[in-house]
């Protein structure tokens, strides 16, 4: 696949710089931003970081717009796309949806990390994240800003770019690890409860490189099995039966593993409520919005392109998975105190709802003309989840008490009653995820559902309905919280949030609205972004 | 049990909307708006719509009467086949073919509901103004009214069941926030959340109808579905309409989700009247002759949906000869009617318009008895109990004449609007079913029973007052309603005059079979009302010839026991669901907290020896969740290999 050098004639090797450039203008920043940080004086740093990094994602994202728009038909208009790095690299209509979205969610992260209103001044993270806490030199440091979080989060951004791009194995574990070594030290962060914040990063790093080994397992068994990493070349082994089916089996699990782990799937849920506390609530929002998006992209292409020729293989696991993550997330979620864990499980349930659209029918050759495929529809409920969870914890970030952040439920008793706009869009949000109709939650779960009872799946939506209902429970018992009980002297207040976490709440929560009512043009767009090239 | 109707339910096939039809929407938009502008708007301008906010949010529904009004009688000048109008908002969603659109659908079900939903509802608007003269919130308790007449409008004028569930859920919320509007107190919160619960097992029957439909039809249009109802197999139909009937029984307060009606009751009085007696509870029997198209081609469900009515309009009567608590007694009666209502849907073409009837008659007696009683509470200083009621005829005379007519309408007194309506329901039950007919009688004559009783201990007997109440009449804004109720729950019946209700239903509800009564209607009519006669005699006797003591005696009878719990509902649903729900629950956050970390104590203690390892286990929890993430990984590739390799 990569054909450097032969004997004696060099070929120049394909990149399609033109098609690719949105991905290189990120990594290029991020790399720029790194020499800010070296170069540049204290003082001038963040707003050069700050700059560098909104003004990078802006242009990729209009990039991206050019770029989707350039990208030549396939297969009768069913797809769009080409490949790019010597086929490494697929750039096709759900790529670029996935790219906006990914650019979407880091823009709205940007902004909640360059907020300095709500600390008095100062960010979220920590100013220095070498000093130990409680010691003299984390007090000296305490004035300072951390500006390394922006090339951070853009090397994160990339990788969350390519994750779902990438044409091979290979290039889909290089892409893993880009994403989330910056997203490990990003969580360790935090400016408040730093114990909390390191012990949830070096959890999240010991177990995603834990599942790190297991995809990399799944990469050395399909590489035995199929003779190659390129996607193609393994949906090529698979039509023909070719080779030892126990390889792939065990590596098609292995590899689903490392996915799973990373979209938060029962039973690697685990470390999300963990690592949701503890990380800074910014990161948090960036990463629970962001990654699951990048995650499942990679997922349904790995699914949908390698493993396109099994599907029954590897169906029926799927159905067991999701079924097991709804019940898990929805039921934990329940029992939890904390609104940060609350969330994570929520995230959790969301990832069984998703999952439940992965099993939807895949190809425009086998649904009914008008019907929306799988692929659309769980891109669609990524839209309507990310931005929901976007706002929601951004709200969370400005929920405060004297010790910085307040995330126990039970504290935001009467936030109605003194922070009415603040409660009014938190409600919003959480009504957005229990799917209430006319939010984009409802759309959303509305189209997953249905793509997968057109493929059979009804035992899996019927637990999935039951579980939208049950957690409407933990939903609402927060808004009950926030409006129908009184206030006490121990309660929690708002923090007046400069305009950049005012744009993303606004931002998010009139799209919650939006798509709630009005989604046929996002819909269209993800009904454009078409089939994945193979 | 049933005979399959011939020809079956008519098709929804409308016309589209012009002429005075094409304001159809504005009556759904004025509610809405008053809402918006009283929840949104108000804490906006700071306090300032506080004062006068209220008369918006009773002008609106008033202006919302008056357009469904102009459309109704619109209706009427158009011939028969011709009744039926869509109108096409805009597209809710879509994607190809895939198109769920916000349409409406006035045909003369939905006028009839839009009649009774907006005009009983500015009754009770206009008489809240009165009642809520003295609460600080009541801008929001107006906000709160008009998003229910919204919501409720929603309901009955979708053209699809995706709006159907829209404003389904929107009145859930509605009864929500009403029910717990005094919240401070305890039993109005609990009372709040319970009814929120049991009303969410029956939305799940709801969406799961709505997916089914999809996944059968691909649509969830009214008009595609009924076209292709006979296509679809008998097993589909009859799961579709089990799924409906369990929506209708959460919304509907039917056996089994019962219980949360009577707690209801918590909420302020105009909200019982509104809420939880005349519309939103009657929205599964809506629900049910909407889909006729279903019901018609599932005879099994319909035989679950007359079982269901029997045993509730039973069930609720019970309740209502054990309570004392005047709400209560009415939120039994009115639990009891709706299985009325629900039995004559349950009977098919020949019920539906009957069903529908005794709905309108009903809405307006029980909204005038609940408004009615709500006169009394406020004039006997928000007491509920009857007995310490008794002689308020004198007091009160404009709420004991109003309230006398809704008594006299409710068990049936010749000539009254209930007279009508419930009568027809139990002459269609004992055609087609004897054993149903009869027990209906018998329902008939348990509810003279204790209407009888609550007449007599609040405007009868012996005066029980405590010390310090003087009852006094309302003011006027409140008594008004009430005449206005008491008129149509004497002239209701005027709706049967030449069958004219069945009739105007017809391109709805489909044309009956004849059939030959099993008793002449007027021998049916006779033998109804003497069981009645009986009730009433038997209530006389019991407190009218005797005294009412002023406290409830406790060495009672087992029947009375039983009905004065409710029939143990909340026990039966605390041993059938709660407990053993709230165990799973605590299994598995158990399990998660303590079983995963075991497993690894266990088999590090296994392994290891004992000083270190005690010293490990304090470390953290990193090791038990990587365990967790191993064992997943061995349950991925074990369900991947049991499936795939033999």
């Amino acid at each position: 696949m990569i054909a450097l050098a032969t004997n004696d004639s060099f070929v120049t090797p394909h990149i399609a710089y033109g098609s690719l450039w949105p991905i290189l203008v990120i990594f290029g920043a991020a790399c720029v931003g790194v020499l800010v940080e070296a170069f540049l004086p204290r003082q001038w740093r963040y707003v050069a970081q700050f700059g560098l990094t909104l003004g990078a994602m802006v242009v990729a994202l209009v990039g991206v717009g050019f770029v989707a728009n350039g990208l030549p038909e396939l297969g009768g208009g069913a797809a769009r796309g080409l490949f790019g790095s010597e086929g490494t690299v697929a750039l096709d209509g759900p790529t670029m949806f996935m790219w906006g979205l990914v650019l979407v969610f880091g823009l709205g992260g940007v902004l909640l990390f360059a907020e300095r209103h709500v600390e008095g001044g100062v960010s979220a993270f920590a100013g220095q994240a070498a000093a130990l806490p409680g010691t003299e030199s984390e007090r000296r440091t305490q004035a300072l800003d951390h500006t390394e979080v922006y090339p951070l989060l853009l090397f994160a951004v990339g990788g969350m770019m390519l994750f779902p791009a990438s044409g091979d194995l290979l290039t889909m574990f290089v892409a893993l690890e880009v994403l989330s070594l910056p997203l490990y030290l990003l969580s360790g962060l935090a400016r408040r409860r730093r114990l909390l914040s390191q012990e949830a990063a070096m959890k999240y790093f010991l177990l995603g490189a834990f599942s790190s080994g297991f995809f990399l397992y799944g990469v050395a068994l399909i590489y035995g099995y199929a003779g190659s990493m390129d996607f193609g070349a393994i949906n090529e082994a698979v039509s023909n039966n070719a080779g030892n089916q126990t390889l792939l089996v065990i590596g098609m699990g292995m590899l689903t593993v490392g996915l799973l782990f990373k979209v938060g799937a029962a039973p690697f849920q685990a470390w999300m409520p963990d690592v949701y506390q503890g990380a800074p609530t910014a990161v948090t929002a960036f990463m629970a919005a962001a990654t699951k998006a990048a995650a499942f992209g990679a997922m349904l292409r790995l699914f949908y392109v390698a493993f396109g020729s099994a599907r029954w293989t590897w169906q029926p696991m799927l159905w067991v998975i999701a079924i097991l993550t709804m019940v898990v997330g929805t039921v934990l979620a329940l029992v939890q105190s904390d609104m940060k864990r609350m969330l994570a499980y929520s995230s959790v349930a969301h990832t069984g709802f998703l999952l439940t659209g992965v099993l939807g029918l895949q190809g425009s050759d086998e649904i009914h003309p008008g019907q929306i495929t799988s692929l659309q529809a769980v891109m669609f409920y990524l839209v309507t989840y990310g931005l929901t969870t976007l706002g929601a914890f951004a709200v969370t970030a400005l929920v405060r008490d004297s010790a910085g952040e307040q995330s126990t439920i039970l504290r935001w008793a009467g936030l109605g009653k003194h922070s009415p706009v603040v409660a009014g869009v938190f409600a919003l949000f959480l009504l957005g995820m229990a799917g209430i109709p006319l939010t984009s939650g409802f759309t959303g779960k509305w189209a997953v559902f249905e793509v997968a009872l057109a493929a059979g799946a009804w035992p899996v939506v019927i637990v999935a309905v039951l579980a939208s209902a049950a957690a409407a429970f933990f939903y609402v018992r927060v808004i009950v919280v926030m409006y129908f009980h009184e206030p006490e002297s121990d309660s929690a207040y708002v923090a007046h949030p400069s305009v950049l976490t005012a744009t993303t709440v606004g931002v998010t929560a009139a799209a919650t609205v939006a798509l709630g009512i009005l989604p046929g043009p996002v819909l269209d767009l993800a009904r454009t972004a078409g089939e994945f090239i193979r | 049990m049933f005979v399959l109707a011939e020809g079956a339910a008519p098709l929804v096939d409308p016309g589209s909307a012009d002429g005075a039809f094409s304001l159809l929407w504005l009556v759904i938009v004025l509610p809405l708006l008053g809402a918006a502008i009283l929840l949104v708007g108000a804490p906006l301008a700071k306090g300032r719509l506080d004062k006068q906010g209220h008369l918006l949010g009773a002008a609106l529904p008033v202006l919302s009467f008056v357009l469904s009004l102009v459309m109704f009688f619109a209706l009427l000048g158009r011939s028969s086949d011709d009744r039926q109008v869509s109108q096409h908002l805009y597209t809710w969603f879509q994607a190809g073919g895939l198109k769920v659109g916000a349409d409406l659908l006035y045909d003369p079900l939905s006028a009839l509901f839009m009649l009774l939903i907006t005009g009983v509802g500015s009754l009770i608007h206009i008489y809240s103004i009165g009642y809520m003269e003295h609460d600080e919130r009541r801008r929001r308790f107006f906000g709160y009214l008009n998003l229910f007449i919204a919501a409720m409008l929603t309901l009955v004028m979708s053209a699809n069941y995706l709006g159907v569930f829209l404003g389904w859920e929107g009145v859930g919320l509605a009864s929500y926030l009403l029910i717990g509007f005094w919240q401070y107190k305890h039993s109005a919160a609990a009372a709040a959340k319970k009814a929120f619960i049991l009303n969410r097992v029956g939305d799940i029957g709801l969406s799961l109808a709505v997916a089914l439909f999809f996944a059968t039809f691909g649509t969830t249009d009214f008009t595609t579905i009924s076209a292709n109802a006979g296509k679809a197999s008998e097993g589909t139909m009859t799961a579709l309409g089990l799924l409906l009937l369990l929506a209708a029984c959460g919304k509907s307060a039917q056996v089994p989700l019962q219980s949360w009606l009577l707690d209801a009751m918590e909420g302020p009085t105009p909200v019982s009247a509104l809420i939880h007696a005349a519309t939103m509870v009657t929205a599964g029997v809506y629900l049910v002759v909407r889909s006729n198209f279903v019901f018609d081609y599932a005879p099994h469900a319909r035989t679950a949906v007359v079982v269901v009515a029997t045993v509730t309009l039973l069930w609720g009567a019970v309740i209502g000869c054990g309570k004392d608590d005047i709400k209560k007694v009415l939120a039994g009666s009115t639990m009891s009617q709706i299985g009325y209502m629900m039995l004559g849907a349950g009977l098919g073409v020949a019920g539906y318009p009957f069903a529908i009837f005794h709905l309108l008659t009903h809405g307006f007696f029980k909204a005038n008895m609940f408004l009615g009683a709500g006169s009394v509470m406020h004039g006997m200083d928000d007491d509920v109990d009857m007995r310490h009621y008794g002689a308020l005829s004198r007091a009160m005379p404009v709420t004991f004449l109003t309230f006398a007519m809704g008594y006299l309408a409710i068990i049936g007194f010749p000539g009254f609007s209930g007279f009508w309506s419930k009568d027809k329901i139990i002459e269609v039950a004992l055609t087609q079913n004897w054993l149903v007919g009869v027990l209906a009688m018998i329902g008939a004559g348990i509810t003279g029973f204790y209407m009888t009783r609550l007449m007599l201990m609040t405007f009868f007997s012996q005066k029980r007052w405590a010390d310090g109440v003087h009852p006094h009449e309302s003011p006027r804004v409140m008594t008004v309603p009430l005449i206005v109720l008491a008129a149509l729950s004497v002239l209701g019946g005027v709706m049967l005059i030449g069958n004219w209700i069945a009739d105007f239903l017809e391109p709805v509800t489909g044309h009956p079979l004849e059939e030959n009564p099993a008793l002449p209607a007027v021998v049916n009519s006779v033998i109804v009302v003497v069981i009645v006669a009986v009730g009433v005699a038997l209530a006389w006797y019991l407190f009218q010839r005797q005294e009412v003591p002023r406290e409830a005696p406790q060495n009672v009878s087992f029947v009375t026991r039983a009905a004065r719990s409710e029939l143990y509902g909340n026990e039966i649903n605390d041993g059938l669901v709660v407990r053993p729900g709230g165990r799973l629950v605590g299994g598995l956050t158990l399990f998660d907290r303590h079983g995963v970390d075991g497993v690894v104590e266990g088999t590090a203690l296994g392994v290891g020896g004992s000083g270190s390892v005690l010293r490990m286990v304090q470390t953290g929890f990193v090791r038990s969740y990587a365990l967790s993430l191993l064992a997943g990984a061995v349950l991925v590739v074990v369900a991947l290999l049991a499936v795939n390799l033999k």
